[in-house]
């Protein structure tokens, strides 16, 4: 399995990394050596073998519906980049 | 005896005795911290002053007649666990400037428990390494030998422990990063069952396979920190429900009966011969204790890396989609647009071994490929598990080699992920199982250490560090220590 330029480019836009040109070529080769290894995943023989996305045979715990933590939002903001009035800033988003 | 070389029962001994106090035992922590860390580069940061007014609050707890195993006790926290109003890098450029709102489940039962934190242990990023070479803050160094590398991801965990600078570490293991450190620097390193300690306060890099645990140097010591670190937490939604077994009252049975199996893959081609024949010896020493030896077969265990290389990207991807630039962590400047923000904060702040990774978990997650690659691993995990479920069936526990070899050069396996990526080769297999697994020293070849591993079934903690318990009692060579930090 080899990824191209192009295709290592559209990757990283979908996880919203910018990449400097020079590192794309490097980056295609070694995602590449890393999909090739992975591919002896096709040599398993898998049929009627339920997928298992976590080790224990457990079922998400529920809590009551109330209130369980204090509200902290100067703690929280204050480690912010960028906050004004209780916001946080980004770049304008609506024209 | 030095205060660095006694064990934590030594050390509790002697505070309440009154021989030396936590202030006095701190302070000869922070000055060897002082005198050595500049050669290893083990810690991020040192919380002296953190560290001697919780030294001072042990030492009044003490004097009042009060206190635990553990009060007053120092260690060293990875700087994976968020610690209120101190730095928590996770050793990313991206929370360089992160000072944690929190403390971890850990941090907090650890206080709670009066052990005095010396400061926040070097890491590789995001805890995606194998060397302790993807840290922002540089790579860390073997105490064994400067030149090689202590092993990751909780590099700068053991080499502090192996130096004598932390009596104890706490570390985390998503696919080998406290056995393979552990085995590398001659320390004991245990990753207890998945669920058995919060992972609450711990910054995810793969949440199915994360789990915390501790380095240290005898599988006593171990015991007694991992007992204060485990048990049930309702803030982590995978945390179990289940009292923990007393780990160190279990430090006295007998192994006569023990069934030990041999994984015959883990025996095969790839294993150094130098390595093979510490196990080898010290499989007889099992046998000597009363233990008996077959073998099993973990016939999937050779699929063990590809699964992980699909299953820990996919998850870390979608963890550290967190990392916007907005809330906390790193902030790209002079940025004009919204994506531009998240790209560039991202790109700057991920080094290039976590920005593999998430490139990887973004394309076997994306549409078309999702089927062949993470529905394919998935299935593949759960034979990995089968077989485990199949050898437990026979065997107690399970023994082989932690790692191929002694650890490596600096610099060796930088340039060649995959290379990089093989030496989890015996260690993964527990993290996509779940399984609880531990290293050990073993013996040395070429003057460096060996370790190996053993693995338990679920929640048999006890039963595992009972085992190497006696092992080191029979045997030295967890005592050993590097000449260059006496």
């Amino acid at each position: 399995m080899s990824l191209s330029p192009e295709q290592v480019k559209q990757v990283a836009h979908l996880a919203r990394l910018s990449l400097p040109p020079e590192k794309v070529e490097p980056y295609a080769r070694q995602l590449s050596n890393i999909l090739d290894m992975v591919s002896q995943l096709s040599s398993a023989s898998t049929d009627d073998v339920q997928p298992m996305a976590h080790p224990l045979e457990m079922v998400q715990r529920l809590r009551p519906d109330a209130v369980s933590e204090e509200n902290r939002r100067e703690a929280f903001q204050a480690i912010a980049p960028a906050v004004e009035d209780g916001v946080y800033l980004v770049p304008r988003v609506i024209e | 005896m030095s205060l660095h070389e006694l064990s934590l029962r030594e050390l509790g001994d002697g505070l309440r005795a009154k021989k030396f106090s936590s202030r006095e035992l701190t302070g000869h922590y922070l000055g060897r911290i002082g005198q050595h860390d500049k050669a290893l580069n083990s810690y991020i940061t040192v919380t002296a002053d953190r560290a001697l007014a919780q030294a001072d609050a042990a030492d009044k707890v003490l004097a009042a007649g009060a206190g635990g195993a553990l009060t007053g006790i120092p260690l060293a926290q990875k700087d994976i666990f968020c610690t209120s109003g101190v730095k928590t890098s996770c050793g990313s450029k991206m929370l360089d400037k992160f000072i944690a709102p929190y403390d971890a489940t850990i941090v907090q039962k650890l206080d709670a428990a009066g052990m005095v934190m010396l400061g926040k242990a070097n890491m590789d990023e995001f805890a995606m390494g194998s060397s302790n070479e993807t840290s922002y803050y540089g790579p860390v160094k073997n105490p064994w030998d400067l030149e090689r590398v202590p092993g990751g991801s909780s590099g700068g965990s053991v080499a502090a422990v192996a130096a004598g600078l932390a009596p104890i570490a706490t570390a985390t293991d998503t696919g080998g990063s406290i056995r393979q450190p552990a085995a590398l620097t001659n320390l004991t390193g245990i990753k207890p069952t998945y669920g058995r300690v919060s992972r609450y306060g711990m910054i995810a890099f793969a949440s199915s396979l994360d789990q915390a645990g501790v380095v240290a140097r005898s599988a006593e010591d171990a015991a007694v920190v991992l007992q204060a670190m485990s048990g049930f937490d309702p803030r982590d939604s995978t945390s179990v429900e289940r009292p923990v077994d007393d780990y160190s009252s279990g430090l006295g049975a007998s192994l006569k009966g023990l069934r030990i199996g041999l994984p015959k893959e883990y025996f095969a081609e790839g294993l150094d011969p130098g390595a093979r024949a510490c196990i080898e010896a010290a499989i007889k020493v099992f046998e000597g204790l009363g233990a008996s030896v077959r073998e099993v077969s973990l016939p999937s265990s050779p699929l063990s890396v590809p699964t992980y290389y699909v299953v820990a990207p996919a998850e870390a991807s979608s963890n550290l989609a967190r990392f916007d630039g907005v809330r906390y962590g790193h902030r790209a400047e002079g940025v004009h647009t919204l994506e531009e923000l998240y790209k560039r904060s991202r790109g700057e702040g991920f080094g290039a071994e976590v920005q593999r990774r998430i490139m990887v978990g973004t394309y076997v997650l994306s549409h078309g490929y999702y089927d062949a690659y993470y529905l394919k691993a998935q299935k593949v995990r759960r034979l990995i598990y089968d077989d485990f479920r199949r050898a437990f069936g026979e065997v107690d526990l399970i023994l082989g080699p932690t790692a191929q070899s002694v650890a490596f050069k600096l610099g060796d396996k930088t340039d060649d992920p995959v290379a990089m990526y093989l030496n989890d080769i015996y260690t993964i297999a527990a993290n996509l199982a779940g399984i609880p697994a531990m290293s050990l020293p073993c013996g040395f070849h070429q003057d460096l250490p060996i370790g190996m591993q053993l693995m338990g079934n679920f929640f048999d903690e006890g039963r595992m560090l009972n085992a190497a318990h006696q092992y080191q009692q029979a045997t030295d060579f967890h005592r050993r220590r590097p000449k260059a930090f006496a």
